[in-house]
């Protein structure tokens, strides 16, 4: 597939070259273009950013909206103390909460999708629970759960739970029978059918519910984690840099929650990349 | 091979049986056809014999086997192929030989006695199959990149990786174009001289029928009671497609089904 012709180092073949197998060599050139590729687009997406970011912090003139090279240097000295323990806090609750609500929604969406009458049973209480705003049940949440830490992984897996749930469904239900049959003759009993359909099948499934979702995620822990404790950015933005006016170290706040959902949402895109290869088999 | 006694099936508890005390017998090494009209219950008859559906009434029995779930030492190839298609060609050869490694020689998923292939193993008898179905260059590549024609290839490599006894086929060519349908018949028919297989293919087409069974099955409008036999011993030589032998019978076929005029 990736037999590219040598448009370039068009004279004759180093001796390097000429050991290695042609392909691997275009293969190994063809990634190192890619790679430098998406490097230029960082950071020209970076230079926009910050060009925007100093335009607006020129305009406005005001305390709330310092410059970025005022910012840096606090984000870099402050992330080798407090900013790193809190953004840890944080990142350690999405992740809690991610696998929590993976292993839950995952089995039972396959449930709802492979077996038609619990679908039908239960699917209309998911299509009323799943737009609501699983947010507005933070003070519920935190009366029954405690102020701890269980609260608010609760509540994140919780709006989590419904994206992997009805995405999986979907997919499970997708799979047709005749491959179930034809991986039943072979030999395929229940667990080899997990094994080899079911879980292969709902990976990508999953891994799309929690790209599109992390970002979700990530702003409700922010308001979580401004009620009842003393970790974690949210915390950290409000209680510890914003209310005691203290901008420069909030923005250093703010770009660590935003690179927290960035570093988030890359490594799930590209796990969901190398996943769902497949699905682009036919495009090639 | 197959013994089927006295078998009644009905997809619900007041639905019309498709089959009514019928009774039917292959012998090992036999190659059979089954053909009728769309509803006649060709393809249930093909799900009950390969475990995949439960009879009302009755018995199957395959080998020693009474059937009440697949039988490891069967082989099904199904029309639309039921390959994964996240996984790559190869991938897909293997999978019968995984779920054998996965769970032993149980006797219930894999056949007793024989220790399944060790990873080594079957990598050799996957690369074997995919040579002889000339589809070893597709290997890396997912289903949905590669033609018709080499998705069920892939299909009967995976099934006879497995070395099966009996080979069942539901409409194994019937999304394939002419020419593809033709030359993948052809490639069956030599691998049932090789493997010396007891053979059951399924159709609708009626040359296909005549091409594929040395015997054929000739269902009607359900409920079937008794089995309509139609001798073809002519299938299978070379050259058959172009006599008048096969013409004959294709029409004896048109005249059974009700629709030679």
């Amino acid at each position: 597939m990736h037999r590219t012709t040598h448009v370039d180092g068009s004279g004759p073949l180093t001796a390097a070259e000429a050991e290695v197998s042609p392909n691997a060599v275009s293969l190994v050139r063809d990634a190192l273009r890619a790679s430098g590729a998406r490097l230029l687009n960082l950071t020209l997406a970076l230079s926009i950013f910050a060009a925007c970011w100093t335009a607006l912090a020129a305009a406005l003139r005001r305390d709330i909206m310092p410059y970025p090279w005022e910012v840096l240097p606090v984000f870099v000295s402050e992330m080798q103390g407090d900013l790193w323990n809190h953004m840890v806090a944080s990142a350690g609750r999405v992740l809690k909460a991610t696998a929590l609500a993976t292993l839950i929604a995952t089995p039972v969406g396959l449930g709802l999708g492979q077996i038609r009458l619990l679908n039908r049973i239960f699917s209309p209480l998911i299509g009323l629970v799943h737009p609501i705003p699983k947010i507005v049940f933070l003070p519920v949440i935190l009366v029954i759960m405690g102020i701890g830490e269980t609260s608010k992984v609760f509540l994140i897996a919780l709006i989590l739970f419904f994206q992997i749930l009805v995405v999986v469904r979907d997919e499970a239900a997708s799979l047709r029978p005749e491959l179930i049959q034809s991986v039943r003759s072979l030999g395929a009993g229940r667990r080899a059918l997990f094994r080899f359909v079911y879980l292969p099948a709902s990976l990508p499934a999953v891994l799309t519910a929690l790209r599109v979702s992390v970002g979700t995620a990530i702003a409700v822990l922010f308001i979580a984690e401004q009620y009842s404790t003393r970790q974690g950015l949210g915390y950290y933005i409000v209680t510890l840099t914003w209310q005691r006016l203290r901008f420069e170290k909030m923005y250093a706040g703010i770009l660590a929650m935003s690179l927290l959902g960035l570093i988030l949402y890359l490594a799930v895109d590209a796990l969901e990349r190398i996943v769902g290869r497949w699905r682009h088999a036919g495009e090639s | 091979m197959i013994t089927i006694e006295n078998l009644t099936f009905r997809y619900g508890p007041r639905a019309k049986p498709v089959f009514l005390g019928f009774s039917w017998h292959v012998a090992p090494g036999e190659a059979w056809s089954i053909i009728g009209p769309s509803g006649c219950g060709k393809t249930t008859l093909l799900m009950l014999i390969a475990g995949l559906r439960r009879v009302s009434r009755g018995t199957i029995r395959v080998g020693e086997t009474v059937i009440t779930r697949p039988r490891p030492e069967t082989g099904l190839i199904l029309q639309d192929f039921g390959l994964l298609p996240w996984a790559t060609v190869w991938d897909n050869v293997a999978l019968g030989l995984r779920v054998r490694r996965f769970y032993g020689p149980d006797g219930k998923h894999a056949p007793r006695g024989q220790p399944p292939p060790s990873r080594k193993e079957a990598r050799r008898m996957v690369e074997e199959w995919l040579r002889r179905l000339n589809i070893y260059e597709q290997r890396d590549r997912f289903p949905g990149a590669i033609s018709g024609g080499q998705r069920q290839r892939t299909a009967i490599a995976r099934t006879l990786a497995l070395q099966p006894d009996l080979l069942l086929m539901d409409e194994p060519f019937s999304s394939l174009d002419a020419p593809t349908r033709e030359d993948l018949q052809n490639l069956i028919l030599q691998l049932r001289a090789e493997m010396n297989l007891t053979s059951v293919i399924v159709t609708h087409a009626i040359e296909e029928a005549a091409i594929l069974g040395r015997k054929i099955l000739v269902l009607g409008e359900p409920p079937n009671t008794a089995p309509l036999i139609v001798d073809n011993p002519g299938a299978g030589s070379p050259g058959y497609r172009s006599t008048v032998d096969f013409l004959d019978k294709c029409t004896e076929l048109r005249t059974l089904m009700g629709l030679a005029h």
